[in-house]
């Protein structure tokens, strides 16, 4: 990982190193996760490989389909004798990783989910505030942005990640289903359904509110940012691990963290969010010796202690329930408010079939497609229906494509 | 009769070339066959299984329209970005060919972009045209226009033809300069005695006679936006919005090394393989024996 993050998982895995004499974690940067997985993908075929790879979770149908490189982590947990308990994992993060005989696969690291983060200046101004535990409606997101467009504020909402935030999550926290076979979860031959009747509701108002700047665009990734570091934006949806670049780059005003908004009238109590981020996954191929030293570090990486730091740091989720009480013991969140906003959406239910989380294969390519429709969406060169029918059509094409390739 | 020259050494003439051989063998044959082998299999992600499916990859791309929509991208994008380059650097080489004095501070100066490397060429640009916090795009807003390349896919168009034109001017500016200063200076004078004006003692002797540069120069810069500019591309605009700026080389990697589809991505690769054929060919065949340096 870049940045900052790179040196705290540095110091991971340095005092793992000092922790016993037996193995040596090294750890390397390959660059973004995409480059990182390509990296991994060549060094397997090069028979050069590590023998864990961080991989994002849109990866995650891909590795799974790669069951001749791929070691699956209860397996080799199993092994090698190592204590292993999947069930002190938040259900809601490992979901995302589990086969239908819940199975962990890969041992989930940095996961985060997308949160609302708000200017709390401008909602001051107009006498509201926002709970940080209870989804707020898109009415009252509304209501409230276009407001401060009254009071000067050049835009109302923005967002990161559009995919993700917009019609991944969308779709779990409203309980849709966003790609047939539950999502994927029970088999690689789903079929994704962008163009349903409350997709396109949402879709169709963001497309209303871009020509009046009460929604903005600004880019595929996390690109939207400084529009809400400039007080541009009032509202700004992006990842929970985000929070440490909000509060380092936010100097004018206060700003605040809520969780996603969502529509009443389709779910009433709206369910738990869906994950991002990623996971370590072990490839095959090395001394059977060895795996006993990447058993030892993943008990090492999971312990409370190691994930509670990683946890308060980032920003990422614990993805162990003892790490989230032992933050909540040392009154991180009592100091810190807003920042157990994101664990809280993802527990507030137990995960339906639709809120597991997403197995859909060549997902890389398919978050391209649906991010080039969104954009001819908010340009305004396509109805919400028209883009959003290419994309489903598009999407198909490629996990067919993503079939012929796996057999 | 011609005279044939003998000549003893056997082997010397196969180790001089031997270095410039290996290295043709290593970075080019030897990728391009394996290219070559690819394009005909489907291979899953982690390659332990592949099939051979003849032509399947290449029908597949052939009727995609992501690729044709490639296609087109790339077409649009390499004449802009070689009429824009030329055009400009043409007019620069032939105001630096009047400049008396100082003449070496300028044409140093207009050599310097060609230092910059691609990626980060693209980079400055981005940060200029960035619609949040860039200068150029808070200008043409003051001007009345909402600049924004991450939407709007004319926008994003432009954004990179400049990034890389301006990398290319220097490069064309250097070869127009020579090619001026090539001229007869008589021929100019006999034109003004004659009573021509600057721009028609341009257009009738100058531009005919600076010839050999242009065409030289319009396939190096065609070769050039089609092969060389990725590194702008990934910088700025990676393919987008809506894929408006993804070239053929842009997909190649993404199907490739995003998308993690190799068979595809070999496909593409041979496709344009051909076309750099194509490209030399004309250049062997029109600029080398029909115009005359």
């Amino acid at each position: 990982m870049g940045g900052v993050l790179n040196e705290k998982v540095d110091r991971i895995a340095s005092e793992f190193n000092e922790s016993q004499q037996e193995f040596i974690v090294k750890p390397v940067y390959k660059g973004n996760y995409t480059e990182t997985m390509t990296a991994g993908v060549a060094a397997f075929r090069a028979k050069k490989h590590p023998h864990i790879i961080q991989v994002f979770e849109v990866g995650t149908a891909t590795m799974m389909a790669a069951t001749r490189a791929v070691y699956p982590v209860y397996q080799l947990m199993n092994d090698a004798g190592e204590k292993f308990y999947p069930q002190k994992f938040l259900q809601a993060v490992t979901g995302y990783y589990t086969d239908s005989d819940n199975n962990m696969y890969s041992m989930p690291f940095n996961s985060s989910t997308p949160v609302l983060y708000y200017n709390k200046d401008a909602l001051d101004k107009q006498g509201v505030s926002l709970s940080s535990s209870e989804s707020p409606s898109w009415y009252e997101i509304e209501k409230i942005a276009k407001k401060a467009q009254e009071d000067g504020y050049e835009c109302g909402i923005t967002v990161g990640w559009q995919s993700w935030t917009q019609l991944e999550n969308y779709a779990a926290v409203h309980n849709l289903e966003f790609s047939s076979l539950s999502n994927g979860f029970d088999g690689l031959d789903t079929k994704l359904d962008l163009d349903q009747e409350h997709i396109l509701h949402h879709v169709g108002r963001l497309r209303e509110w871009q020509k009046t700047n009460l929604f903005s665009y600004g880019g595929r990734r996390s690109d939207a940012a400084p529009k809400f570091y400039n007080a541009e934006c009032v509202f700004y949806i992006n990842s929970s691990a985000s929070y440490s670049s909000v509060e380092a780059n936010v100097k004018k005003f206060k700003f605040s963290v809520a969780p996603l908004p969502y529509y009443p009238e389709i779910e009433a109590k709206p369910k738990n969010s869906i994950i991002g981020g990623a996971s370590l996954w072990v490839l095959r191929g090395h001394a059977p010796a060895s795996y006993r030293g990447v058993a030892r570090f993943f008990t090492f990486l999971t312990s409370p202690e190691i994930q509670a730091r990683w946890h308060q740091e980032t920003g990422y989720l614990p993805v162990t329930i003892p790490a989230y009480e032992l933050t909540k013991e040392q009154g991180f969140y009592l100091k810190n408010p807003g920042t157990d906003t994101a664990i809280l959406q993802m527990t507030r239910v137990t995960p339906t079939k639709n809120s597991k989380g997403l197995r859909i294969g060549n997902f890389v390519q398919i978050r391209d497609v649906i991010n080039e429709e969104l954009e001819a969406i908010w340009a305004g060169s396509k109805t919400a229906s028209e883009g959003l029918k290419d994309a489903t059509r598009r999407s198909n094409k490629l996990v067919d494509k993503f079939l012929r390739r796996n057999f | 009769m011609e005279q044939q020259t003998p000549y003893k050494h056997k082997f010397l003439p196969y180790l001089l070339v031997a270095p410039q051989l290996l290295i043709t063998l290593v970075f080019f044959i030897w990728p391009a066959t394996e290219a070559l082998m690819q394009s005909f299999m489907v291979e899953n992600t982690f390659g332990t299984a592949s099939k051979f499916v003849w032509f399947e990859n290449f029908s597949y791309i052939l009727e995609d329209e992501q690729y044709l929509h490639s296609v087109q991208v790339s077409l649009v994008f390499a004449l802009a970005t070689t009429a824009v380059s030329m055009g400009l650097s043409l007019l620069l080489a032939v105001m630096a060919d009047r400049v008396v004095k100082g003449a070496q501070v300028y044409q140093t100066f207009l050599i310097w972009p060609y230092a910059v490397a691609p990626a980060i060429g693209g980079i400055l640009w981005y940060f200029m045209f960035n619609p949040s916090i860039g200068i150029l795009a808070y200008w043409l807003k003051g001007m009345g226009y909402q600049w924004n390349h991450q939407l709007n896919g004319m926008d994003a168009m432009i954004l990179v033809v400049i990034a890389a034109a301006w990398k290319q001017i220097s490069y064309n500016f250097l070869f127009f300069l020579a090619g001026l200063q090539s001229i007869p200076k008589s021929l100019i004078e006999a034109a003004a005695i004659d009573g021509a004006s600057p721009f028609k003692r341009f257009w009738d002797i100058v531009f005919p006679l600076l010839s050999p540069t242009t065409f030289f120069l319009l396939v190096v810069n065609v070769v050039y936006a089609f092969f060389d500019t990725f590194g702008i591309i990934h910088a700025t605009t990676a393919g987008g919005p809506a894929n408006s700026t993804a070239i053929m080389v842009y997909k190649v990697f993404n199907d490739g090394f995003v998308g993690l589809d190799y068979g595809s991505s070999a496909a593409q690769s041979v496709i344009l393989m051909m076309l750099v054929g194509v490209f030399t060919l004309v250049q062997f065949k029109y600029v080398e024996r029909k115009v005359q340096y």
